[in-house]
């Protein structure tokens, strides 16, 4: 069987600000999307409310997986279940390392059944195989010691990401912007590593704003949000028309929904400053 | 236990305590000065600094017997010998107590052989008062208040160890402290290393019953003439309703250092001075502190790093996290005389508050009197960060587990200071343990 993650005219509010006003999108395993759109237009809050951020409320629509209701699954149920988002800013937990966070995590999810207290992977077994991965990262050994995201860079963030998603090998993973703060050498191996990973292996999200990430991981479809709504889609053609000359002719092709989006990032602004 | 409570805090209870002691007439003068004082001392007035944010009105002295005074009267039936803090360790001596009175000590031929002494301090007032006499209450001020003067009235059983000259304790020592339900210890803890000495001793209390009720009035006197080395580790785990009073105060003198560490996860209440007097230059003392509290637990801790003398450095370390209703009070002084040129003294205080109902008071202060020093201060009071749970909860950690590990993250700078395994991992597992759930 194949999986399928669905997501049917999902609404999702912050507090009582509605940002996704009905998305649709059916994601089978093995396949690529790429998901784009300008800043504030909700592909973030898509991937947030996929993992069930406790601050994203689902109003009303439905996310499913093989058929089974996601939304009344925890977040740590909803990985283990196989559903992975890189984070676009991922968090810091000072103190703890790499390698134990990465231990704990690879266990749950690979034995969705542990319970808490329960034997973690076995110590040697589990550093062979995050050394081969570092190594196939080019991650220095060292950085399996460091506390997890505390005072890494923007580029070492991301790449920790992709060292989580290579370990947890889940079947559909979100990818929030993975290719922003990484140098031009770093998109291209992180590329090359998300289709080592992915390829026909899991159903892959990738929001982005560039093509570099695509180069190595073509999609089969592209989205593209505007106002907290999907609004076209197309192929891989689509992606490299955006990239090359930007939304102009999707805002003005949907005037409702760059609406909405002007008025979000308004009173973003505004937030901002109050 | 029924043996305690046939003793009261009280004048009865004094004679009764004499004569069950047969120690030598100088030890008999400073209890009954102490039992005088006491007498005449009220209780610590809410007003008073150092009692303003702990509230005592619920302690009642009256609750409270006398410690067993023999050792054959001591209920054993329920005690297990105290182990987490040498888990695979080596020991060079032990002793145990339950309700402060000694119920086993050791120590090793060799160690005994080059004149280190370790066990029972009325015992050894009485067979050593050369070595007991000249150190017993030089740090430990029995006029501090009124807890204090009781404490040196009534003291019992009480530990001493005593390191000669030049001689290295190359194995740690170990005390384990029980209190039974209702039970009460006073329990004197001596410590001296002569000049050059070095030694580790690992000191962790518990309760029988973790619910349990009982009263610790103690007090640790840790002196260290110079150029000795001590590693001294403090578990308290006391029952969710013993009242824990206490004077701990170590004394060092030239190019001496000290690491102390202290983890206080137990007790209803709590009110401890911990103090480091460093009276000769070059002396070195690293203090650790860890506090956990949950339910309606109360501890308060007053820490002064002391120098006295010039070129000293002092680095106090506390962390504290809180749940449920719990609360912590850290007051923390860098006194600085002003013979004290050169000095190099840093505190600093991290809270987690893990509930909307806990509360981290934190209080640093300075008082600096020389004016060549570099002295710093912090606190900081957080609380755990719901996008950090969100974060391990998207890795597959349930929110337990990801509140453990943010809890013990958060206590993890303290970990990578101690510099015993052992002693790493037992407080690493006292801290798991006591994690729980919350929304
Ligand atoms: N936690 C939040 N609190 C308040 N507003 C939020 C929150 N999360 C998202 N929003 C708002 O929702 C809208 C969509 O945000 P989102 O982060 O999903 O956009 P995005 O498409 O990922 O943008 P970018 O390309 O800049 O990453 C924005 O207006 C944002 O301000
Ligand atoms: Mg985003």
């Amino acid at each position: 069987m194949t999986h399928v993650l669905k997501i049917e005219d999902l609404h999702v509010s912050v507090g009582d600000k509605p940002i996704l006003r009905g998305v649709n999108l059916t994601l089978n395993h093995g396949e690529t999307h790429a998901l784009m759109g300008p800043n504030g237009s909700g592909k973030s809050t898509l991937g947030l409310a996929i993992m069930g951020h406790p601050g994203y409320e689902v109003t009303s629509g439905s996310i499913t997986l093989d058929g089974k209701d996601v939304l009344e699954m925890a977040p740590d149920e909803r990985a283990r279940a196989g559903i992975f988002m890189a984070f676009q800013r991922p968090m810091a937990i000072p103190g703890v390392k790499m390698a134990d966070f990465l231990r704990h995590a690879t266990t749950n999810v690979r034995r969705p059944d542990r319970k808490e207290g329960e034997e973690l992977i076995p110590m040697r077994e589990f550093r062979k195989e995050l050394r081969e991965k570092m190594e196939h990262l080019r991650m220095d050994s060292e950085f399996a010691r460091r506390y997890v995201n505390d005072g890494f860079s923007g580029g070492e963030m991301k790449r920790a990401e992709i060292l989580q998603l290579a370990m947890l090998q889940p079947k559909f993973a979100v990818l929030d912007e993975t290719d922003s703060g990484l140098d031009a050498d770093a998109v291209r191996l992180a590329s090359e590593s998300i289709a080592d990973i992915g390829h026909q292996k899991m159903g892959l999200l990738i929001i982005t704003h560039h093509d570099k990430l695509l180069e190595h991981n073509p999609p089969d479809f592209t989205h593209v949000m505007l106002g907290g709504r999907l609004v076209e889609t197309g192929g891989k053609e689509l992606a490299e028309e955006l990239h090359q000359h930007g939304y102009d002719r999707i805002r003005k092709a949907y005037p409702d929904a760059e609406a909405l989006n002007q008025k979000l990032l308004a009173e973003e602004a505004e937030e901002a400053l109050a | 236990m029924s043996q305690t409570t046939t003793h009261a805090f009280d004048a009865a209870g004094f004679d009764a305590l004499l004569a069950s002691q047969s120690e030598p007439d100088w030890l008999t003068t400073l209890r009954r000065e102490a039992f005088e004082h006491a007498e005449a001392m009220s209780w610590p007035e809410r007003r008073h600094e150092e009692w303003i944010r702990t509230d005592i009105r619920t302690f009642q002295l009256g609750k409270f017997g006398l410690p067993v005074l023999e050792p054959a009267d001591c209920d054993l039936t329920e005690t297990e010998p105290l182990h987490q803090l040498v888990e695979g360790v080596a020991l060079g001596g032990r002793i145990e107590t339950v309700d402060g009175c000694i119920t086993k000590e050791s120590l090793d031929e060799d160690l005994a052989a080059k004149g280190v002494v370790f066990g029972s301090l009325s015992k050894l007032a009485q067979s050593h008062p050369e070595l007991v006499r000249p150190y017993l209450f030089t740090a430990f001020d029995p006029d501090h208040d009124k807890f204090a003067a009781l404490h040196a009235a009534f003291m019992s059983g009480g530990q001493f160890l005593y390191v000669p000259r030049g001689v290295v304790v190359d194995r740690p020592l170990h005390i384990g402290s029980i209190l039974t339900d209702g039970g009460t210890d006073t329990t004197h803890t001596l410590v001296v290393l002569e000049d050059g000495a070095e030694a580790t001793l690992l000191h962790e209390s518990n309760s029988t019953d973790a619910g349990g009720a009982g009263l610790h009035l103690g007090s640790i006197e840790l002196v260290q003439k110079p150029g000795s080395n001590l590693r001294y580790v403090n578990l308290q785990e006391w029952g969710h309703k013993t009242y824990h009073f206490a004077q701990q105060k170590a004394v060092i003198d030239r190019d001496c250092s000290l690491q102390w560490t202290i983890a206080a996860m137990g007790s209803s209440l709590s009110k401890v001075n911990q103090s480091v007097d460093l009276v000769g230059p070059g002396a070195h003392s690293q203090v650790n502190g860890v506090m956990f509290t949950e339910g309606r637990q109360h501890l308060a801790y007053h820490t002064l790093q002391h120098h006295k003398a010039e070129s000293c450095r002092s680095d106090f370390l506390y962390k504290a996290a809180q749940q449920d209703k719990s609360r912590t009070v850290w007051r923390g002084m860098i006194k600085v005389d002003p013979a004290a040129q050169k000095t190099d003294g840093y505190q600093r205080n991290d809270n987690l508050v893990l509930s909307h109902h806990a509360r981290a008071d934190s209080i640093p202060g300075l008082e600096i009197e020389a004016d060549d020093v570099r002295c710093t201060h912090g606190s900081t009071t957080s609380k755990v960060d719901e996008d950090q749970i969100f974060y391990a909860r998207c890795r597959g950690f349930t929110r337990k587990e990801a509140t453990r590990m943010i809890v013990t993250g958060f206590f993890q700078q303290i970990f990578d200071r101690i510099t015993i395994d052992s002693v790493r991992e037992a407080l690493g597992a006292a801290i798991a343990r006591q994690v729980r759930e919350y929304e």
